[in-house]
């Protein structure tokens, strides 16, 4: 008995955060939510990336990217917040983009965004 | 690389926790269902989240699984089920000792 | 005006400017203007990817449903080969495979992603928050039935559930049973009655009447 109550945390540690089938959970919230613009140009990047014509990154690759975000991001963050952290993510790994000049463009767009009334 | 199995086999899930992405739920390995049907073969996901080809495709199926045999607390009826799409590397034929 | 930099005439700016920007929010600008300043996309194929998005909704679905609700032959084709069966439509999935499931009076499917939120977005657009919710996610495969219930969804005690987990590369729609009193109805009226949620698989089709 308390071997197999044993080896079932043993198994859960195996379980990814992301794989959740099963689990307990409250009641689904049904309120709809329709996505907003910036959810819907985060989504049409993938779309552009993964495309026959440019095949950068695979949708494989995308939820490979949320699942490593770690549990705590995972819960916290929205789901196009998730995508884009992991696209950025696969971008970089991928040379396509480099950190630094993200990171160079999101204080030039703050600063754009601050200058305005 | 032709499908190892048939429709109707029963098959069992390897019972495996991979450290690397995977799309086979936890909640079903090491468990026996029958195969639904065939649906192809597709390139392996795992290998495809880390950027390299996944060939070469690899027989895709749709397992069917009493969900009285998935769930020891079920509280549906005895017929429900779940279906799975699960890649044959995932798979083996189910022992004899299995329960039908 | 607002802070993205190339005019596409959408009527959002507005909209955006009333919240506080997020640090994701930045970080998707950014990435979307040097992906755009590398060449890897224009700003036109953006603006033609969201158009494209926004032309996907349920109504494709429903077209699917009611074609089959009237056409033997189309349905047999449909339950066969989704993907075909579709394309016939001139609906195009991608990558990906569709799988039909039909409900019947004694089975009930239900559709669920427990990894993700793979959804058939070919036919029914973005899928709603609650598809990708950790509790639809959770739960669905292990109490469907309750899950259900919660969508008002009561199932008699010999009717099977079907739960799919959408593991992989198929994707499914539930084709929902053709209500009673409707036998009057054109393919196009009937297309009205057929809802997103009846096409996860969460609802049924009500009787018009």
């Amino acid at each position: 008995m308390i071997s197999s109550i044993i080896a079932d945390m043993v198994e859960n540690k195996d379980r990814a955060h992301h794989d959740m089938g099963g689990l307990p959970a409250g009641p689904v919230d049904r309120g709809e939510h329709e996505a907003a613009f910036w959810e819907k140009r985060v989504d049409a990047i993938m779309m552009l990336l993964s495309d026959k014509q440019r095949r950068l990154l695979r949708v494989d690759e995308l939820r490979r990217g949320i699942e490593s975000l770690g549990p705590d991001a995972y819960d916290k963050l929205g789901y196009y917040e998730r995508w884009i952290a992991s696209i950025t993510g696969i971008l970089v790994e991928k040379g396509v983009l480099t950190q630094k000049e993200i990171d160079a463009r999101i204080v030039q767009l703050r600063s754009r965004r601050e200058a305005k009334p | 690389m032709n499908a190892r199995f048939a429709p109707g086999e029963r098959v069992s899930v390897d019972k495996r926790y991979p450290k690397k992405h995977c799309r086979t739920p936890y909640y079903i390995r090491g468990k026996t269902g029958v195969i639904e049907r065939i649906c192809g073969k597709f390139a392996n996901p795992e290998e495809l989240a880390y950027g390299r080809d996944g060939l070469p495709k690899r027989p895709l199926y749709r397992v069917r699984f009493r969900q009285t045999e998935v769930w020891s607390s079920y509280n549906g009826m005895d017929d429900d089920t779940v279906d799975i799409e699960i890649f044959e590397h995932w798979l083996k034929p189910a022992s004899k000792g299995a329960k039908k | 005006m607002s802070e993205h930099p190339h005019d596409h005439g959408h009527p959002h700016a507005a909209i955006e400017q009333t919240e506080p920007q997020g640090h994701y929010q930045y970080l998707a600008d950014a990435v979307r203007e040097l992906l755009i300043e590398k060449g890897v996309f224009t700003a036109d194929e953006m603006r033609r990817a969201i158009e494209a998005m926004d032309a996907r909704t349920p109504a494709q679905g429903a077209r699917v449903v009611a074609r089959a609700w009237v056409d033997p032959a189309y349905k047999a084709r449909l339950l066969a080969d989704g993907t075909a069966a579709v394309e016939e439509l001139g609906i195009d999935m991608g990558p990906t495979k569709l799988v039909v499931v039909e409900n019947t009076p004694n089975v009930h499917n239900v559709i669920v992603c427990t990894l993700c939120s793979c959804y058939p977005r070919m036919l029914l657009g973005l899928p709603p928050a609650w598809y990708k919710s950790r509790n639809y996610r959770s739960r669905t495969v292990i109490e469907p039935r309750a899950v259900l219930t919660e969508f008002g969804t009561r199932l008699p005690d010999d009717v099977d559930v079907r739960v799919h987990d959408s593991t992989a590369d198929m994707r499914y729609l539930v084709l929902p049973m053709r209500p009673e009193g409707t036998g009057h109805m054109s393919e196009d009226e009937l297309a009205t009655l057929v809802t997103r949620d009846t096409m996860i698989g969460v609802a049924q089709v009500p009787s018009p009447s």
